[in-house]
């Protein structure tokens, strides 16, 4: 089998598979010579699970043989380790949870194993999420396949990267502040973060538990529409998960853009922005313009400014409480040299996390203190307010807005990484989507050069009101048919 | 703002982490720059703007109260660094 067939999408994969061309356990065995051939330079997977994906293979092909497919029925599909598989080894990126295997799924992972998906393993993270460039991982930093210098971004990065390279038809990740919208930007891939309660958070491996949602990396708008509708409903266990009607997002995501309504607010468009990035998103609103759209330049979110300062006291904060759990006694790593049950479990958290997570549970723990938390947190909460008033606002006038989902293309590795706040810019434009719960997806819209050469991909972001999933996709996938970039394939 | 070394070792005993000499002066710089940051949120005029927790417009979810099965005992412990006759085992939490 050529390397070909590890270019398509999931929805062309499941043609074949349906069709009898190939089957499950071939295009299983053939991504993991892939993994094999290029993973020890991207580095994006921290467990694989070849003999039970052979195994689910094996399964997904009787179901096929037997008329009992899906769209993602035998396709090889990967997870990111922050969502919990039982019995296969979970980590979230941190030395804290090396030895931990899940006894039970998380309720994206029983839904996908009813449709029969392969799960080909756990890919590499950012430790428990935190992170925008996927080098704060206790397994390593994953390479952007791009150029393998450069990081493919965070925190969903091995699940990025290994869609972009053949790794992966496609993966599940997880957005709290763009940890799915940025790596899918800088990888090259499609990034969708769904509205906040549309898919159940049950075992996924809580950061900030009023931000966190679990997205989708996949080669096209089509194929993350096929898979956030194999996951999203209600589920009891997620109290935050909300029961209303998941619409049939494919019988509308052909509809066009004609007469919609798209606003590009201009406070995304920000300071020190990459004239490339800037220049790929100028052309993409012309591009939906001339697909029937009707653009609205003049969109104004002032609050904007505020949202990195907001989201970085209000998921540390969180955070801060949710890391609470890992003392050592109920499972993951245990230091037991300290002499004390005190000593003991401070010990486990020095050496059990690494150094960003230890920074954001030191300001979450710090703004959440007596006589800090009115200026820090509670002030946090009321901009956040205002945020969410002024997309309330925006979307009375428009269906939709589009915005760059980052303002450079890859950086390198290391070159961030010993400036905290310099890293944190990488997300002002996919953060206030998070503070206001919306739905938002990043699609391929062009690639920068960088003065080394490389061809660094671009993204789009189109965000849409709360549970209006279905116009972002109609709009993602107008704009990603009438071009080519995401036929692109990484030289890798 | 500026975060002084004893400070940065109080809100390390708060979050019980263990925290190095190095990480105290390294923490001291890094959160006081990111604190000097937060310091712009104090333009934002937000007298009478309500706090928002999360985007949701959901309160008091309800459920049936139904019985249903509880995760198995041995796989409760299943992950334990230590055990005993079917409990967590920890050190010793009051001192004589």
């Amino acid at each position: 089998m050529t390397n070909d067939v590890l270019r398509l999408t999931m929805h062309e994969a499941a043609d074949l598979l349906r069709e009898g061309k190939v089957s499950s356990v071939e295009l299983t065995q053939a991504t993991f010579e892939r993994i094999r051939a290029v993973n020890e330079q991207v580095n994006a997977f921290i467990t694989e699970s070849e003999e039970t994906a052979l195994a689910q293979a094996a399964r997904a092909d009787k179901m096929i043989a037997g008329g009992n497919e899906n769209p993602l029925t035998g396709v090889p599909a990967a997870i990111k380790d922050a969502i919990v598989t039982k019995g296969v080894r979970t980590t979230a990126g941190s030395r804290i949870l090396e030895p931990f295997v899940p006894v039970y799924d998380a309720n994206v992972m029983t839904l996908l194993n009813e449709a029969g998906f392969v799960m080909i393993g756990k890919t590499n993270m950012d430790e428990f999420a935190m992170g925008s460039s996927g080098e704060n991982s206790a397994f390593g930093p994953t390479h952007n396949p791009w150029a393998l210098d450069r990081v493919p971004g965070g925190s969903s990065a091995g699940s990025a990267a290994a869609v972009a390279c053949g790794m992966a038809y496609w993966a599940l990740g997880s957005d709290t502040g763009g940890s799915v919208r940025q790596p899918g930007a800088l990888s090259g891939v499609v990034g969708l973060k769904p509205t906040y309660g549309r898919v159940s958070r049950y075992g996924l491996i809580a950061f900030g538990s009023s931000l966190d949602q679990i997205g989708t990396l996949t080669r096209s708008v089509r194929d993350a529409a096929t898979v956030l509708q194999a996951i999203a409903g209600h589920d009891q266990r997620d109290s935050t998960s909300v029961p209303i009607e998941v619409p049939d997002y494919n019988a509308t995501i052909g509809e066009g853009v004609k007469g919609l309504r798209v606003g590009v607010p201009r406070e995304y468009f920000v300071e020190g922005m990459d004239s490339e990035v800037r220049e790929a998103v100028e052309k993409a609103v012309a591009q939906l313009e001339g697909l029937g759209a009707e653009i609205d330049t003049d969109v104004s979110l002032p609050s904007t400014g505020h949202a990195l300062s907001v989201y970085y006291i209000i998921a540390p904060s969180e955070a801060s409480a949710n890391l609470a759990r890992y003392d050592g006694v109920k499972y993951g790593f245990s230091y037991r040299e300290g002499g004390s049950m005190w000593a003991d479990m401070e010990g486990t958290r020095q050496y059990g996390f690494g150094e960003e997570v230890k920074r954001r549970i030191m300001i979450g723990t710090y703004a959440l203190s007596t006589g800090y938390y009115d200026a820090y947190y509670l002030k946090a909460q009321k901009v956040r307010t205002l945020i969410r008033r002024e997309f309330d606002a925006a979307f009375e006038k428009h269906d939709v807005l589009v915005a760059p989902v980052t303002p450079t293309a890859a950086f390198k590795i290391g070159e961030k990484i010993d400036d905290p706040l310099q890293m944190y810019l990488n997300d002002v434009c996919t953060i206030p989507v998070n503070i206001a719960g919306l739905p938002g997806i990043s699609v391929p819209c062009g690639f920068a050069t960088a003065d080394d050469g490389a061809r660094l991909p671009i993204g789009l972001q189109v965000i849409a009101k709360p549970f209006d999933e279905a116009t972002m996709l109609r709009v993602a996938h107008a704009y990603e048919q009438s071009t080519t970039w995401h036929e692109e394939f990484p030289p890798l | 703002m500026s975060l002084t070394p004893d400070e940065v070792r109080h809100i390390a005993l708060l979050a019980r982490l263990g925290i190095s000499e190095e990480d105290v002066e390294r923490f001291s710089s890094q959160l006081s720059s990111i604190l000097d940051y937060f310091e712009e949120l104090k333009q934002v005029d937000t007298d009478g703007v309500p706090p928002t927790a999360y985007a949701l417009d959901l309160h008091n979810v309800l459920r049936a109260d139904e019985t249903a099965p509880c995760t198995d005992h041995a796989d409760v412990l299943a992950n334990a660094p230590l055990q005993e006759n079917g409990y967590f085992r920890v050190r010793a939490i009051l001192e004589e």
